[in-house]
């Protein structure tokens, strides 16, 4: 979103130098719902007794009482204001808490609708703008939620209300509807971690136990993540909501449905293009993972795209990439292998030769990896030729002696596998090369050729040569 | 010579395909880029038959090689031989317009636009409109956020059968389940309500902005305020009311301060498109509550807005509802806690002051100005001074000297560079503006500091300034004032002090003129070529070559030469260098 930060230039932002710093000594900051606030009139709720203090038989009805009440709503904002109204809905919401976790019978069919209408009031509001612009959640403090004393109680209250034995879902369905999940779904955005944690509780228990809102709540998240990756570069929760998928992938039943595969595809393969992946890479590379445990034969889809979205200046992220594709390796059958290897170990090759060391070191470490040596062994033929200029190049050139040990051991190795194909393509590395020269002068001619074509096409269309 | 129908011997094109194939992207990028080249040797003809096949056949490759496919293929008319042909480009350009990068799918559309004018009205009934049907019931929805871009270009050269299908398709968008979708179909709605008749935009337009402004998305409304402008400029004055005003109502009080930050952003447009009447009835109480909204996002967007608001009021009550209305939301805004609020407020505040007059200026702007030139962030106090002149046209800038002068000096020591830079930017306006006589009396002493401030670009900007300034007061006051102080520094102990008499020198010898630059500063500069620090002694050499065009031949010869030659021999390699740069630019050799 457009802030006020781009309207006008802003000095501060302009100093390189001080941005940072600068922010880190401020004191850690909140904010509130944007929601119109209240202006300025005092709030006044009328005590109820405790639930405890009553018969059973006025419970429920009390419950109810208490439930409206809470729906009320305070700016946390202003510290000064209605501090004891603020005390005695908090001190409500624990009894609340309480109460629905040890009581029995308490859950009368009336009870459902003003339950999640106190949950909606509460925790249902507009995000606020974020703070600063080009918020960096792996540099900066998150903004933490002003009204968290109150909020933190809802959340924890309907958690132990959904999880409560008397929780019943053919009722609840009325009131727990494609709606309330869309909202639900929209408070991932915010910057509170502690706030996103539970959303990842709630959600889970929903979709647990809502089996008619599963697909909605899967096409949500698909189109949650659709934007982000296209459209906006900017979500907070998309660790916690991969984390979920985590594990609803993980009950998939076999074969697995089109949709799902299509969800693999076309939304977790391009989350990998996203500027800020490393804060949500484990979670990611897990559900990936999941997938292929799941149907091996999706394996070929996965690299290719991985390798289409290779990052090609973001050498942290390059690194990312290698590790996840471990993750892949440690799990490929060796038919799957068979079908990839070719542009798989050209990508790596490509990575070896990385002059970033740290590329580099990772890629060279597949090579400690039993399972993988032993996947390479069996294709050595088809990759050795492709790995060994690249290793041959870096083993005379690389400028960190380290990556060169490695390069070494890694020859050593291949030697050990194919001896005769090491020989042959060491004696053939410098024709080899030199071939590659001509090719390559080959197709300067041609562009040469072809440009003096246009050139002539144009000197001709301007009149300047007959035709 | 290859005819430009292409020559099989020279071009086959399995090698120029092998070339689109290459294995190093960066080559397959290349040759994409140069795939005009390609079709002009293969001739049109072959190009058709033979490359636009393959193209569409190994859409498959990344983003960047498809983004420049579809860049070229929007150029290809006159390769494929001329609009009675160009139609052979949409197979190629829909696939493109179907997949997943934003980027990539953008410029198909934008090439298939561009295209679609080239189309005979009979191809494009035959062969666009299908494609553009086929996108918009594509399963996934790249293909359908695509074929909102392309309604609007062929809807005014099809057949009202034809017409009549397009409205039903682009209905079917508007509500499609997917939210990208319909935040597609939100952002073409203005356009397409362009080229609708005038009836089909308050029935099938309207009810569309009605249900896309109230979607439960805020991303989607916001987008139906941008929709609004056109809209609202389309219709006839007395259907805006029923028409487009309670959505917009609605939109200015959204739940969402997106979709309020898009109203306060759009205001001025919104303004022009609802007229006078509508403007002073509801506009300017909607534009009170975004002033004072909770969300300060709102309210920088709606402080940004002040002036044009103001200035686009009928004129017949503009200053009453400005006193009574806008202006007490204005001095609140001035002490609001968000320094970007004032910031955007500060850099339009200042206008208002032309629209008020002299008398309203004085009593009701001027102390605004005055708290804001106070204010405790530099941004704020900076954006009033550089909105100084409007003021100045009003009531002098007199008024404010009294208040102006602290906040100046306190930017100009301020701690960050970048506002010092900023400030010594105003100098040679607040020069000016102030008069040779208040500025002796107060600023000069500033624009000497910043000379030897500890940051170059300080410094340089100092340079410049004192360059301007001499522009503006003359030879005879640089004598004076400035031209002694600098000559001083050249013996300062810090070297780079010394060196910035050279940098000043050299602004300033052009302005000055003849007379000064040799009578007195080119002694300083000669005797700078002794000083013990090579970098001080090659600054001296490019010090005289850049003043020696304003010296006389007289004195090239007997003071510079020798000097330069000196230096030519000097031991220090880059000193060298530069005084034999001088001595060949001078033709002193």
């Amino acid at each position: 979103m457009s802030s006020a930060a781009t309207t006008s230039p802003s000095v501060d932002k302009v100093d390189g130098f001080s941005r940072k710093s600068v922010r880190k000594a401020k004191q850690k900051r909140s904010q509130s719902s944007s929601q119109f606030r209240s202006q300025g009139k005092p709030i006044e709720l009328t005590p109820l007794p405790l639930l405890k203090d009553v018969p059973t038989p006025e419970q429920p009805e009390l419950f109810l009482k208490k439930l409206q009440q809470c729906c009320t709503v305070f700016d946390f904002m202003d510290t000064l204001s209605d501090l004891k109204m603020k005390e005695y809905k908090r001190s409500t919401l624990n009894e609340l808490v309480d109460y629905v976790t040890v009581s029995r019978g308490y859950l009368t069919e009336q009870a459902y609708p003003e339950v999640v209408k106190m949950v909606s009031h509460n925790i249902f509001r507009t995000l606020p703008p974020s703070d600063s612009n080009e918020f960096d959640p792996e540099e900066d403090e998150p903004t933490l939620e002003a009204s968290w004393p109150h909020l933190q109680l809802v959340y924890e209250f309907f958690i132990r209300f959904l999880e409560s034995q008397e929780f019943q879902p053919s009722i609840a369905k009325k009131y727990i509807d494609q709606k309330f999940v869309l909202q639900l779904l929209e408070l991932f955005d915010s910057e509170d971690p502690r706030e996103r944690d539970y959303l990842k509780t709630v959600l889970h228990r929903i979709y647990g136990k809502f089996l008619g809102l599963r697909a909605f709540i899967r096409k949500q998240i698909n189109n949650i993540f659709l934007r982000f990756v296209y459209e906006t570069e900017h979500f907070n929760g998309v660790a916690e909501l991969l984390e979920i998928l985590g594990s609803i992938i993980n009950g998939f039943a076999l074969p697995l449905k089109a949709e799902h595969k299509q969800f693999l595809v076309k939304v977790l393969i391009p989350l990998h293009t996203v500027r800020s992946l490393s804060l949500f890479h484990a979670q990611l590379a897990y559900c990936i993972v999941q997938f292929l445990e799941k149907d091996p034969t999706l394996t070929e889809p996965v690299i290719r795209g991985l390798l289409k979205f290779w990052p090609k200046t973001c050498s942290q992220k390059e690194v990312m990439f290698l590790g996840e594709l471990e993750e892949i390796l440690d799990v490929i059958e060796p038919t799957q292998f068979v079908k990839i290897q070719e542009p798989l170990f050209k990508q790596i090759s490509r990575c070896v030769s990385s002059p970033h060391f740290q590329v580099a070191e990772r890629a060279l470490y597949y090579w400690n990896n039993e399972y993988i040596m032993s996947l390479i062994e069996e294709n050595s033929s088809v990759i050795l030729p492709i790995m060994f200029s690249s290793l041959y190049r870096i083993s005379k050139e690389h400028w960190n002696p380290a990556i060169v040990a490695l390069v070494y051991n890694v020859l050593k190795a291949f030697m050990e596998m194919n001896s005769t194909l090491f020989d042959e393509l060491t004696a053939t590395y410098k024709s080899d090369r030199q071939r590659e020269k001509k090719k390559e002068k080959e197709r300067e001619e041609l562009w040469k050729k072809l440009e003096d074509l246009e050139l002539k096409r144009g000197l001709r269309r301007d009149g300047i040569i007959p035709t | 010579m290859a005819g430009a129908d292409g020559d099989d011997s020279l071009y086959p094109i399995a090698v120029l395909i092998d070339e689109l194939r290459n294995e190093d992207v960066q080559l397959r990028l290349n040759s994409i880029k140069k795939l005009s080249t390609i079709a002009l040797a293969l001739g049109v003809e072959r190009t058709r038959t033979e490359l636009l096949p393959f193209l569409t056949d190994t859409i498959y490759d990344e983003d960047e090689v498809l983004l420049a496919l579809a860049e070229q293929l929007g150029n290809f008319t006159v390769l494929v031989g001329g609009p009675e042909y160009v139609h052979c480009l949409l197979p190629p350009l829909e696939s493109l317009a179907t997949v997943e990068e934003t980027v990539v799918r953008d410029k198909a559309v934008e090439s298939l636009r561009k295209i679609s004018q080239e189309h005979s009205p009979v191809d494009l009934e035959v062969h666009f409109e299908p494609l553009v049907k086929r996108l918009a019931s594509g399963d996934w929805f790249t293909s359908r956020t695509s074929a909102c871009g392309l309604f609007s270009v062929c809807y005014p050269r099809v057949s009202s059968t034809v017409k009549a299908e397009i409205r039903q398709h682009f209905r079917t968008l508007c509500s499609d389940d997917t939210p990208m979708v319909r935040r597609a179909a939100a952002s073409k709605l203005g356009e397409f309500a362009k080229v609708l008749e005038l009836d089909y935009v308050k029935t099938d337009i309207i009810s569309l902005f009605t249900a896309l402004a109230s979607d439960e998305q805020d991303s989607v409304r916001l987008l139906a305020v941008e929709a609004c402008v056109s809209i609202a400029t389309l219709l006839p004055q007395e259907d805006l009311e029923t028409l487009v005003m309670p959505t917009l109502r609605q939109a200015a009080e959204d739940k969402s301060w997106r979709v309020r930050y898009m109203v306060a952003d759009k205001f001025s447009e919104l303004q022009k498109a609802v007229g006078p009447e509508i403007t002073k009835n509801d506009l300017v109480p909607a534009f009170q509550n975004l002033l004072k909204d909770c969300e300060a996002e709102v309210r920088a967007a709606a402080a940004n807005k002040v002036k044009e608001f103001c200035e686009n009021l009928p004129e017949d009550n503009r200053e009453q509802i400005i006193m009574t209305h806008i202006l007490p939301c204005v001095k609140e805004l001035v002490s609001d806690t968000n320094q970007h609020v004032k910031s955007a407020l500060a850099s339009v505040i200042m206008g208002l002051s032309t629209i008020l007059g002299k008398d309203n200026t004085i009593e009701h702007l001027l102390p605004l100005f005055l708290a804001q030139l106070k204010d405790e962030c530099p941004e704020v106090r900076l954006n009033i001074i550089s909105n100084l002149d409007c003021v100045n046209e009003v009531i002098g800038i007199r008024q404010l000297s009294q208040s102006l002068l602290p906040a100046i000096v306190e930017l100009a020591e301020d701690a960050k560079w970048r506002v010092r830079l900023a400030i010594i930017e105003y100098m040679p306006l607040l020069a000016g503006q102030l008069g040779v006589e208040f500025f002796d009396e107060k600023l000069n002493t500033l624009c000497m500091a910043w000379l030897i401030d500890h940051v170059y670009a300080i410094r340089e900007a100092a340079t410049c300034n004192l360059m301007k300034l001499v522009e503006k007061f003359g030879a005879e006051w640089a004598q004076n004032t400035i031209v002694p102080k600098v000559l001083g520094m050249a013996n300062d102990p810090n070297y780079l002090h010394r060196m910035t008499t050279l940098f000043c020198i050299n602004a300033l010898s052009e302005a000055c003129g003849q007379e000064i630059t040799t009578k007195q500063m080119l002694p300083v500069v000669l005797k700078m070529s002794n000083d013990q620090v090579a970098n001080v002694r090659f600054n001296v050499a490019k010090s005289l070559q850049k003043i020696g065009p304003v010296l006389d031949s007289n004195a090239l010869q007997t003071e510079v030469k020798p000097v330069l030659e000196k230096l030519a021999s000097d031991t220090d390699m880059d000193v060298k260098y530069f005084a034999q740069e001088a001595i060949s630019v001078l033709a002193l050799a």
